[in-house]
């Protein structure tokens, strides 16, 4: 078992409502963080990153100038800053599925629906600190490692090329057919 | 303004992708079991409990951003209907959406989810009845204000259901010629583990 020393982590975040802001910052406040810088929209968020160097970004989807998405997009751009990689969890209240599918893809590390709780947060930065990810670089793609797990009953053709596993066999529909359910 | 130590990444290359190992920047972070803290102390308890003291405040919170909602739907008519207006019309509903359960008014919150869809799935805004804009906003306000009297929440629950009954049958009529956006939007939301 592996516990967070939150005080050697600083934190920023990124949300143009002013309660939401004090919300987080009380509960990181709660969970032993002294370090927390905040910013009201994707422009300031985006000057503050730069400036504070943080460890962790918390940020809002919806935001004036640009917003949480498009932060994000700016911060995984590979030579663009000092820390591309930096764990982006993305606080909102959108949980409809293409949304959550469009922050994965945008590079977000962490997904939190609002409303939000102490635990809830508490198990994504958990997460980010005790089980990083590696990043996933391809033409259309800069960030952490989309996969989370092995699915072993995936059947398909390996979108990844270049691997041990090119290809993962496919079972034959008549196979399949035959098999027990 | 604090320094980026230079630290290199290990990169494995393949065919189409790579594979990228960062410096794990946040291990200094990490307190194995042996140095763990006392039992008792938990830090999901101690932030809850933070929350805890700040909660008094929650009702005038609620009150500012109902108030905010109220004054966006005054711009919407005063203005009429243009990019600034709908965005900060939604942005409102938007906001009361995410905090009011965490401010004690989770069915407030409901009926600005319900505005929400409205907003973001009609495919003409100038189409959308002023007057199921207008129920919206009062409820809000109503379920915050009059929280306190009996059988408020039975009231409230009817009429958040309703609401959401109203917006999704003007949404399916409005989107009948886009079924596949209609099934997206009428999907149930992703649960909190499936979020990951």
């Amino acid at each position: 078992m592996i516990r967070i020393d939150f005080n050697r982590l600083r934190f920023l975040i990124i949300d143009d409502n002013t309660h939401m802001r004090r919300i987080l910052r009380t509960l990181l406040h709660g969970f032993g963080t002294r370090e927390v810088y905040e910013a009201e929209d994707g422009a300031a968020g985006l000057e503050a990153f730069t400036h504070y160097m943080p460890d962790i970004v918390l940020t809002d989807w919806a935001m004036p100038i640009f917003d949480g998405l498009e932060l994000t997009q700016m911060i995984r751009q590979p030579g663009a800053n000092a820390n591309p990689y930096v764990p982006i969890i993305m606080l909102t209240g959108h949980s409809e599925k293409k949304r959550v599918i469009a922050a994965r893809d945008a590079g977000v590390t962490e997904f939190l629906a609002k409303p939000i709780s102490a635990k809830a947060l508490y198990q994504r930065i958990l997460n980010i600190v005790a089980n990083p990810r590696p990043f996933i670089r391809t033409r259309t793609y800069f960030g952490p490692d989309r996969r989370r797990n092995v699915n072993p009953n995936y059947v398909g053709p390996e979108r990844r090329k270049g691997g041990k596993a090119d290809i993962i066999r496919q079972q034959s529909l008549l196979n399949k057919a035959k098999a027990p359910v | 303004m604090a320094k980026a130590k230079n630290e290199t990444p290990a990169v494995t290359t393949y065919a189409d992708y790579e594979v990228i190992q960062p410096p794990n920047k946040l291990k200094k972070a990490v307190v194995k079991a042996a140095a763990a803290a006392a039992p008792g102390d938990d830090p999901v308890a101690r932030a809850e409990a933070a929350l805890a003291e700040l909660s008094n405040e929650f009702s005038s919170w609620m009150d500012t951003e109902c108030e905010r909602l109220i004054q966006t739907r005054q711009a919407l008519k005063r203005a009429g209907i243009n990019a600034t207006t709908r965005d900060e019309l939604f942005r409102a509903a938007h906001d009361i959406k995410g905090e009011a359960e965490t401010f004690g008014f989770p069915l407030a919150g409901q009926v600005a989810d319900s505005l929400c869809r409205l907003i973001e799935h009609s495919p003409e805004f100038d189409r959308i009845p002023a007057e199921l804009i207008d129920q919206h906003v009062d409820a809000v306000r109503a379920i915050i204000r009059e929280a306190h009297l009996k059988d408020a929440e039975a009231t409230a629950n009817r009429l958040s259901t309703r609401l959401r009954q109203v917006t999704d049958d003007f949404l399916a009529h409005e989107n009948r010629h886009r079924p596949d956006y209609l099934d997206g939007i009428l999907a149930p939301p992703l649960s909190p583990e499936e979020q990951g």
